[in-house]
């Protein structure tokens, strides 16, 4: 019963969904009094897939066997929370909760926004339930969550174990959550297209959305990154992955849209370019979920479907990013630029800013879809790896990293001060750091050599514009500003140490044998069986020092048996400056083990630089909203003023 | 701003889409090719398996007409299966030559006399060095191999009935 009730939530919701594309229609049309409904119509299609969604958990949550999903995914043997997380570890599941975000979104639109005029609130909130219409119908039609299996078999197969993991409770919903939270900007600015209502008030309305979704992707890459760190065992944070790269080109568009809807919002200017942007962020995010969902590129993510599923994505993506190109195409010559700026202001600080940060996403985007184009032309297959993405994206980086120290200091509109000046104690940081680098390791390569100079620079330039201020009066957005941007010079510092000074050592050791990585001898004790509720392992003790204090590791490789596979657990010490990464690997046929050892200084600012970014997005999400609130009233009147125009 | 820009994104997305769409009915070939294909086999001279057999060099394979060289193993399971196929092939007239990887004689001939003979001749290979210089992994794999010594195909993994006709047919190219 309670799949059935789940299955009935979702047709009720698609149908009030297709109910409000109608609704946007005839507002459309001119009928705006009929659609006034549809605030309330959006906040009930949202409740019903959710609870959809939480039926879904439900099942999973009682290993209820004779729901195919879950004899696909789940065992009785499981760790409970694996049981619930495994409800979206898998293809139909995690397209159901991507919707039900969807959804909920919309919903979470309809009930408070308040700053857009009505007939556009009612064409976004058609845009977005049109989205969600799409892809109910590809849960409805292509893949059911709910199907039943009959006769129910006595055991589940499992799920697979590298996803058995806290990682996985955490980092898909998260990417989620920034993934499908764009989908708002895309339909407030399709919505403001079909109007003819880009405006100031619009940018003031999208803007929590952007910033919202674009601390989740923050956070779902950086936890996405630790979690392939530890978990895969491979010892590096970032692989060019495409999986990866579908989450990065989000984050990079949604980048470029946060700050040039401050220009928007402030200044009325960039109307076009901030619209284009908000349908191409989420339309990286629509890429993003098909590249995963279709298992059409080669990646250690491998979720491998059927092609009936992939042409069912690709034609809903072609769909929408079509009409909203088409959409822009038609309208975005009668969109008319707001007030001009000069060549040194804020708004060109943050043109360029954008202008960086889209070559690297176009980066990104020609280097993860080249060998689809290359083997669609001359069928020669290859494949472009890490070295093209850090030789092209790295300089462009660290070039957008140095002038993220200027932009925040220049003047709205055109600046006469001269900003250089107050940036000469940031300056002669960077370039001490560059003489200490040369001096300390003169045989670094010239990428982390520069990232340590630009990282120094940027720590001190980004505090800059708090400088001078009563810090109780400044803005919370100033003070995450401030944090985000010196987040980009802890991570910057963090990646610059480990590609200059990580000590790598993989050997064969037997017990008591002793082995130095980095300034560390570590000595393997001894192998010994271990077992867990279902998995067995191999563990390894290992003994390690440097000075003195002796500290003991326990990697793993271990059995799982439903499904059976194999996989390595490492071991992680963390210190102030940097991680001692054990991993054990296969006996030889002499009673050696292979031991694969890291040091890695400052391995972990890399993670807590992405944390302090997302902590500065929240900062500046909580001051903007505790600004509307307090706004509000004023915002009610100007609302109620345009309804009855 | 220009028609040509507004429209310019709607072009580049036809132009992703029809790519994807390329790719979804065209999925990925993703065998793995033989480097050899094409070129002589690696010169070798074994000695002989078992003592009722004669030996295989590389000189013994470029004897005017296509032959195939099976690398097996009397340890080897799927190979029991394997050897049906290739006495279908061999009762067809197609010379099959033997290589038996890291075998001793006694275990080689119960298997032969188990589940019947299909090679001309049967070389031994101890060490796996002729298997590896071959660019073979594993046990069983197949090599088509023409007139002139040339390898014109690999195959790994056992011949299955099904696949008489495919190794049939690159048998004729061979010729």
């Amino acid at each position: 019963m309670i799949a059935e009730a789940g299955l009935a939530a979702l047709w009720l919701a698609a149908a009030l969904a297709a109910f409000q594309m109608t609704l946007m229609i005839t507002a459309l049309r001119g009928e705006v009094a009929v659609a006034r409904t549809m605030r309330g119509i959006a906040i009930v299609q949202g409740a019903l897939s959710l609870i959809s969604f939480a039926m879904l958990l439900l099942v999973f949550a009682r290993t209820d066997l004779s729901v195919a999903l879950v004899v696909e995914n789940s065992h009785s043997a499981k760790p409970f929370i694996y049981k619930v997380a495994g409800a979206w570890g898998n293809h139909e599941g995690s397209m159901l909760l991507w919707v039900m975000i969807l959804a909920v979104a919309g919903a979470f639109l309809g009930l408070f926004s308040r700053r857009t005029s009505e007939r556009t609130l009612i064409a976004a909130l058609g845009a977005q339930a049109t989205l969600a219409l799409g892809f109910y119908a590809f849960l409805l039609i292509a893949s059911n969550p709910f199907a039943r299996l009959s006769p129910a078999p006595f055991e589940g197969q499992g799920l697979n174990p590298l996803l058995q993991d806290p990682g996985l409770a955490f980092h898909p919903p998260t990417l989620y959550f920034g993934y499908v939270g764009l989908s708002v900007a895309f339909s407030l600015a399709v919505g403001a297209l079909l109007t003819n209502e880009v405006d100031a008030r619009l940018a003031r309305a999208m803007r929590p959305w952007v910033l919202g979704a674009w601390i989740f992707l923050t956070l779902g890459i950086t936890a996405g990154s630790y979690w392939a760190y530890y978990e895969l065992g491979w010892g590096g944070y970032w692989f060019w992955d495409p999986v990866e790269n579908a989450s990065l080109m989000p984050w990079l568009a949604a980048t470029a849209l946060l700050h040039s809807i401050n220009v928007l919002a402030a200044r009325g200017a960039l109307k076009a370019w901030t619209m284009m942007l908000a349908v191409v962020a989420f339309s990286m995010s629509m890429v993003g979920t098909f590249l995963v969902r279709s298992g059409i590129l080669t990646s250690v993510h491998a979720f491998a479907i059927d092609p009936e599923r992939g042409t069912f994505l690709l034609a809903l993506l072609a769909i929408y990013v079509g009409a909203a190109f088409v959409l822009f195409a038609l309208r975005g010559a009668t969109l008319k630029e707001g007030a001009p700026f000069e060549l040194v202001s804020r708004e060109s600080g943050l043109v360029v800013n954008n202008l960086i940060l889209s070559v690297i996403l176009g980066v990104v985007f020609v280097g993860t879809l080249y060998p689809l184009f290359v083997e669609a032309v001359s069928g020669e297959k290859l494949s472009v790896g890490a070295p093209y993405f850090n030789l092209v994206a790295g300089p462009l980086a660290l070039v957008l990293a140095a002038l993220v120290g200027i932009g925040p200091l220049l003047s709205w509109r055109r600046e006469r001060r001269p900003v250089l000046k107050q940036l000469t104690v940031p300056a002669l940081l960077g370039v001490t750091a560059l003489v200490i680098t040369v001096i300390v390791a003169p045989g670094i390569r010239i990428l982390p050599r520069l990232g340590f100079s630009v990282a120094a620079y940027l720590a001190a330039a980004s505090i800059l514009p708090l400088f001078g201020r009563n810090p109780l009066r400044t803005p919370l957005a100033t003070w995450g500003m401030a944090v985000a941007h010196f987040g980009i010079a802890v991570a910057l510092f963090g990646m610059a140490a480990n590609a200059a000074f990580t000590s790598e050592r993989l050997a064969v050791a037997r017990a008591g044998e002793i082995l130095d990585v980095g300034p560390w001898r570590v000595q393997l004790q001894d192998v010994t069986p271990t077992a867990g509720k279902n998995w067995t392992a191999l563990e390894a003790e290992l003994k390690a020092s440097r000075g003195q204090g002796v500290i003991i590791l326990r990697p793993q490789t271990r059995y799982f048996s439903d499904p059976p596979t194999e996989t390595s657990e490492a071991a992680i010490e963390t210190f102030w400056n940097g991680q001692l990464y054990t991993i054990i690997g296969k006996p030889d046929l002499g009673g050696g083990w292979q031991l694969r050892l890291w040091w890695k200084p400052f391995v972990t600012l890399i993670w807590a630089g992405g944390a302090l970014i997302a902590l500065g997005g929240a900062l500046a999400l909580a001051g903007r909203l505790w600004l509307l609130r307090r706004r509000r009233k004023a915002d009610a009147d100007d609302w109620r003023q345009v309804r009855y125009a | 701003m220009s028609r040509a820009v507004r429209f310019a994104p709607l072009a580049l997305l036809l132009l992703v889409v029809a790519a994807l769409i390329w790719r979804l009915a065209t999925p990925a070939d993703t065998s793995v090719h033989s480097k050899l294909e094409g070129k002589p086999v690696p010169a070798f001279d074994l000695g002989p398996a078992l003592d009722a057999k004669p030996p295989l060099s590389s000189r013994d394979l470029a004897t005017g007409g296509p032959r195939i060289v099976n690398i097996f193993a009397s340890w080897c399971v799927p190979c029991i299966g394997e050897v049906k196929v290739l006495r279908q092939l061999q009762a067809r007239g197609v010379a099959i030559d033997g290589i038996a990887v890291r075998d001793r004689p006694e275990d080689l001939a119960a298997f032969l006399q188990v589940n019947g003979d299909p090679y001309e001749r049967i070389g031994g290979d101890p060490q796996s060095q002729v298997q590896i210089s071959l660019g073979s992994s594993g046990v069983p794999e197949s090599f088509v191999i023409d007139g002139k010594g040339i390898v014109r195909y690999q195959h790994i993994g056992p011949i299955e009935a099904a696949d008489v006709p495919m190794i049939l047919a690159k048998l004729e190219q061979a010729k």
